[in-house]
């Protein structure tokens, strides 16, 4: 890590010499790369776990009901399968609510407890986590690490190198892969793609997600979430002084120094705080921050300098805790406020709530047919020769069914003694799309009393008439 | 992390120092910005080269490119040599063949079959009833409005004439020269001319006021009392009846098909239907030749080349679906038939 930059000339006066703050920045550039360094404990097992929930990502889409894919989102055909229920365009309305769910989700955990998110279940995060094991695995421990970068290229580096980037690379392909069998049939993408015939959309997908991943997790890392991820800008602005985050104790813990011989027994030592300035906290960042600096744009709040603070306050028997998930009123000795009372919170979670409840609504309320009626606008209506009026209507009806079925059509209101012309006999609705036709209706001229008048459309399942869908609109008629 | 700042002192800058301390460095950009300039540059020349991009014109010719490698299609009436090569026209060839691909299967279908089999197929005439939409917008909407709505004259005069509509509504069930769907297939292949002689020689003055009272009686509820009650009606129907009026318009008023006069007892008017307007109709005809006279003329879209058979064929299904197709009605009121037989209503 960058250590922060002395100014050069602290005396320089004139308004420029406000720029000269800026060199106290030490921002990690990324001319250098974070090789972190892994230490066992609990917030690393934490990790592990929410790490593993991406397993889901990789092989869930394997699972099959009733001879189908069980989840696909069959963007192709239009068709969104869960299970038993298919969920078709017409219902996307949905999405935009999940997506409402997923966004305060966030944001109400980002409120309580910072980029947890970011930490522990970002797909960059897991993806870089996941790339820099392997690389431990075959070029040993960071100091290797970083002498190997530093080395000659000779036949054991190119060895070593050429192996790591092959494992990166069918990692990479395997994300591609995995992402792509959420949209298409997985038996039959692998089928495809092992006789070397994928669409070209398809192809372009898996070269898309495997250059991604190689190339975000492989090489830009830390850099994606400091410069590239707008998430982390977002979360950032979300966190206030109630919100728990790795903090370092600065009271406890300065003034910092370097451990002297015999000093552990004397834990009364006034001179000195409890950082003993050892640089492991550095060391296993994997942004490359230093947590003792305070709250950062860096920090993704991953709680692995907690493990490596922790396992040395133990070694140097100090209590645990010097660096904790805390909030800046703790630190700075203010009142800390309860979780209850940080109505922010509550306001996202009533949000939330309120998506759920939508959603809940949506999936309960699918039904097999859906209605929608435009009526003619151009012209609103027709003096037909008898002196009666006739409307136009297009009609489109979903069958959300798995089989074509016929309907019949009925109105309810409009007007008296109006006649329903193009639906004599029931109208054939294919499953799966949406069928349009088009229904007149005719009424007496005498009866018509104003010029908007309400009428209710029906379609019924020919054969089971509870199979209803309706809808509402208007029977235009000539001024009064 | 490296030691170095942009503020070290072992960047190289220009020598030029602005405010005291601002200084130019002079880094390179990186190494992959400058090879993919480098790229770009040389994809100009190929690019350049490849499409007919160099504007020299030599010999009555210009630079036609290198072609495009996999495109060989040959256009008609150019040399077999430029095959390869790009031009705009060819894009938009290939474009339409991707469009022709998708409607051949149809297009060929309506090239053989009738219009009525054509509305009877519930697949087919969804396709006509749309394309039949843009032919209707380019060929008819000028004179029946879009979406066959009709085009009435909206200032006081329209061309020297106050006849109401300018071409019949499509979207009731009233028409002229029949409602089948055979008859508005003829209608569209021969266009039509109405007619109707000028009566300002032959009926005087009271005579045609008469008779357009009656005129406009009949198309009202309970207009056969009206008969009785106003001297003028019975007038006027007796002048209907004497005169050459039933010749036409035969003995019951409603119309024949076969020449395209109108039903005068329903309350669909082809021209202006007040009172003013029917005398005016009355006196100067239609299509007679009097400077006054209505104009009703539907021209002959296949003798002016504008309309193949099968867009024929789309725009007689697209017209009767508009909403006043006849499906297995009789043509229209046969001559012979008398006057209190016919059905009241015409629908």
């Amino acid at each position: 890590m960058r250590e922060p930059v002395q100014k050069k000339n602290p005396e320089v006066v004139g308004v420029t010499s406000i720029y000269h703050e800026h060199e106290e920045w030490a921002v990690n550039l990324g001319d250098s790369t974070v090789h972190a360094k892994r230490m066992p404990g609990r917030f690393r097992t934490l990790k592990y776990i929410t790490s593993s929930l991406w397993l889901f990502f990789f092989f869930a889409s394997y699972v099959r009901w009733e001879g189908k894919q069980a989840i696909l989102l069959d963007v192709n055909n239009r068709q969104f399968h869960f299970f038993e229920l298919t969920i078709l365009p017409q219902d996307i309305w949905m999405v935009s609510l999940l997506l409402l769910i997923m966004a305060m989700t966030l944001f109400a955990v980002t409120s309580v407890a910072s980029r947890v998110f970011c930490g522990y279940f970002c797909f960059q995060t897991v993806w870089v986590d996941m790339f820099t094991w392997i690389e431990g695995k075959i070029e040993g421990n960071p100091n290797q690490r970083h002498k190997l970068d530093a080395a000659p290229w000779d036949a054991r580096k190119i060895r070593i190198k050429v192996m790591k980037h092959v494992i990166w690379l069918a990692i990479a392909i395997f994300t591609g892969i995995s992402f792509t069998v959420w949209f298409v049939d997985a038996h039959q993408y692998w089928h495809d793609l092992l006789h070397l015939n994928l669409s070209l959309m398809e192809w372009a997908t898996l070269i898309a997600f495997t250059l991604g991943t190689y190339f975000l997790a492989g090489f830009m890392r830390e850099q994606v979430c400091m410069w590239l991820c707008p998430y982390a800008r977002i979360q950032a602005v979300m966190a206030d002084s109630q919100t728990i985050l790795p903090t370092y104790d600065v009271k406890r813990g300065e003034p910092r120094g370097r451990l002297r011989r015999g000093a552990e027994a004397d834990s009364s030592n006034a001179a000195q705080g409890d950082c003993i300035d050892c640089f492991q906290c550095v060391q296993v960042c994997p942004t490359g921050v230093d947590i003792r600096e305070g709250q950062q744009l860096g920090c993704i709040t991953c709680g692995l300098c907690l493990d490596a603070c922790d396992s040395v306050m133990d070694k140097i028997g100090r209590p645990r805790g010097l660096i904790r998930y805390a909030s800046l009123d703790e630190i700075e000795g203010r009142p800390v406020k309860k979780l209850y009372q940080h109505p922010r919170t509550f306001v996202y979670l009533a949000i939330l709530l309120g998506a759920l409840g939508g959603v809940v609504y949506g999936l309960s309320h699918l039904g097999a047919l859906t209605l929608r009626v435009a009526p003619e606008r151009q012209p609103l209506y027709v003096t037909m020769s008898d002196g009666s009026i006739q409307n136009k209507y297009t009609f489109k009806v979903l069958n959300k069914t798995a089989n074509d079925l016929f309907v019949n059509v009925t109105a309810e209101q409009g007007v008296k003694g109006q006649i329903i012309i193009g639906a004599e006999q029931p109208k054939l609705v294919t499953h799966g799309r949406s069928t349009s036709f088009t229904i007149f209706v005719k009424a007496p001229a005498e009866n018509i009393e104003k010029e908007v008048n309400p009428i209710e459309f029906y379609v019924k399942n020919a054969e089971h008439p509870d199979m209803v869908a309706e809808y509402t609109t208007m029977f235009n008629g000539p001024k009064r | 992390m490296s030691e170095k700042h942009n503020s070290a002192g072992d960047v190289k800058t220009t020598g030029h120092v602005w405010d005291d301390d601002l200084e130019d460095f002079t880094n390179q950009p990186p190494r992959w910005w400058m090879l993919g300039l480098t790229a770009s540059a040389l994809w100009v020349v190929v690019y350049w080269t490849m499409y007919p991009g160099i504007p020299v014109a030599l010999a009555g010719t210009h630079f036609k490119g290198l072609g495009l490698p996999g495109l060989s299609l040959h256009l008609p009436g150019t040399d077999p040599k430029d095959d390869g090569k790009w031009s705009a026209i060819k894009e938009l060839a290939q474009d339409q063949a991707v469009l022709d691909e998708v409607r051949g299967p149809y297009e060929a279908k309506l090239k053989t079959m009738t219009p009525a089999a054509i509305l009877a197929d519930a697949q087919l005439s969804e396709y006509v009833a749309r394309s039949g939409k843009v032919l209707f917008a380019d060929n008819c909407a000028a004179c029946h409005g879009q979406n066959g709505v009709g085009t009435r004259q909206t200032g006081a005069k329209f061309a020297q004439r106050e006849q109401g509509l300018m071409a019949p509504i499509l979207l009731d069930d009233d028409w002229l020269y029949g409602g089948t769907i055979d008859t508005i297939h003829e209608t569209i292949s021969g266009g039509r001319q109405g007619m109707m002689v000028a009566h300002k020689d032959t009926l005087s003055v009271q005579q045609i006021d008469d008779v357009a009272k009656y005129v406009k009686a009949m198309s009202e509820e309970g207009g056969k009392e009206k008969a009785d009650a106003d001297p003028a009606v019975a007038a006027g129907m007796k002048v209907f009846a004497e005169s050459d009026c039933t010749a036409c318009h035969g003995a019951d008023a409603k119309g024949m098909a076969a020449m395209g006069s109108a039903n005068l007892t329903d309350k669909v008017w082809r021209f202006d239907g007040s009172l003013e307007g029917i005398k005016q109709t009355i006196t100067y005809g239609v299509n007679s030749g009097d400077p006054s006279s209505r104009v009703a003329i539907m021209p002959n879209f296949v003798a002016a080349g504008k309309l193949s058979p099968v867009e024929i064929k789309k725009l007689a299904v697209y017209v009767f679906k508009f909403g006043g197709g006849k499906v297995d009605a009789p043509a229209a009121p046969a001559v012979a038939e008398g006057p209190a037989a016919a059905p009241a209503a015409t629908n």
